[in-house]
């Protein structure tokens, strides 16, 4: 059923933000410290464990391809409620920032691509 | 009877909902657009720039959703949806795929989230920001638009920095996307190890799937094995490891 595979991803991110939660209290951080990740992580073991065992069906995976495929549109929204009014004067650290990081990936890639020819 | 309040309070009392066909339409437009572009241009990556500009229109502190009619987009875009959705998106990813990758695929991953980090770093201090919560989120948002909100939300940035790191997300995917067919040539990419490098290296699965499509559409799937990862890494990376790097070295 669809809402296995749903709540299966729900609970993953429950436990990855209480894990982040806990985390940040135990480092004495006012944060979550991974907890996306963290909950990316449970559901890659969990649901690579639920198809190999069988208890993950095609319909239940399905729950977890509908928000997946919502991913996009979810980030849309989220962008589309920041306080973009403000930040325009920070305009310039986003284009430089942005610049800058593809060009040090561009810079680097003959670099790492060298090391794995060996 | 007035329709058009009629149809204000429908909006307003079923926000969320709403909230689907607005962002629905937003990016049907985004990626005709990117269809125009003939898939140059990834239509993500237009939809949020879209985005970023009904926030603009919205004038609040919270974009778009700063209007009460909109207010359901708050609740789409919100922490609680956003977290959930980016953490279905490692769904898919196969084990045996992940050993694939080998040594070098998590050396250049590693490298990508460096980088990222550099760029936002060095770019946001000379530009006057001084807190390291602002400095890592921007350097997050530099690894991708998805990191840098994750990690603003965790460690409890502004949303003016938030959106900036979102911005800075999206500079780089777009420049990945025009870039790459032009330096593909002198930089040796154009074989399968080169294209994992380049996904671990560029991150934004959207940018390096259009850019490596653009150079030869049998090699998308070498550099998405590792992008894939990318996202995943920087969000348990940039709220821990670099986030305490930047405090040990800005206090």
């Amino acid at each position: 059923m669809v809402i296995y595979g749903v709540g299966l991803l729900a609970f993953c991110f429950l436990a990855g933000t209480y894990l982040g939660d806990i985390l940040g209290a135990l480092l004495g951080v006012k944060a979550n410290i991974g907890g996306v990740g963290f909950a990316m992580l449970f559901l890659i073991l969990l649901s690579n464990k639920g198809i190999d065992a069988g208890w993950l069906d095609k319909k239940s995976q399905e729950g977890i391809a509908f928000w997946s495929a919502m991913y996009i549109p979810i980030v849309v929204a989220m962008s589309s409620i920041q306080n973009v009014a403000a930040a325009i004067s920070g305009g310039m650290v986003a284009f430089l920032g942005g610049m800058l990081g593809a060009a040090l990936a561009f810079i680097l890639i003959p670099v790492l691509s060298k090391m794995s020819g060996k | 009877m007035d329709l058009l309040a009629m149809l204000a309070k429908v909006l307003k009392s079923n926000g969320l909902i709403a909230a689907f066909v607005i962002i629905a339409i937003v990016n049907l437009i985004a990626y005709k657009l990117a269809g125009i572009s003939k898939g140059r241009i990834h239509g993500s990556a237009i939809a949020i720039l879209f985005g970023l500009v009904l926030a603009y229109l919205g004038g609040g502190s919270k974009g778009i959703a700063t209007l009460p009619m909109f207010a359901g987009i708050g609740v789409m875009g919100g922490a609680m949806f956003r977290d959930f959705a980016i953490t279905s998106t490692a769904f898919g990813a196969d084990l045996r795929e992940i050993k694939k990758v080998g040594l070098v695929g998590v050396l250049s991953l590693i490298m990508g989230l460096i980088t990222s980090y550099i760029a936002g770093v060095v770019i946001g201090y000379a530009l006057g920001y001084r807190t390291s919560v602002d400095l890592v989120t921007i350097g997050a948002g530099v690894a991708t638009f998805v990191v840098g909100p994750v990690t603003g939300a965790a460690l409890g940035a502004s949303s003016e920095v938030i959106a900036i790191s979102i911005a800075a997300g999206v500079v780089k995917s777009l420049a990945v996307m025009i870039f790459t067919p032009f330096v593909a040539k002198p930089l040796g990419l154009n074989n399968p190890q080169s294209a994992m490098v380049f996904g671990g290296l560029a991150g934004t699965t959207s940018g390096t799937a259009a850019g490596m499509a653009a150079v030869d559409p049998k090699l998308v799937p070498y550099a998405a094995m590792t992008a894939t990862f990318y996202t995943g890494s920087g969000c348990l990376t940039f709220p821990s490891i670099f986030y305490f790097i930047t405090k040990a070295i800005f206090g």
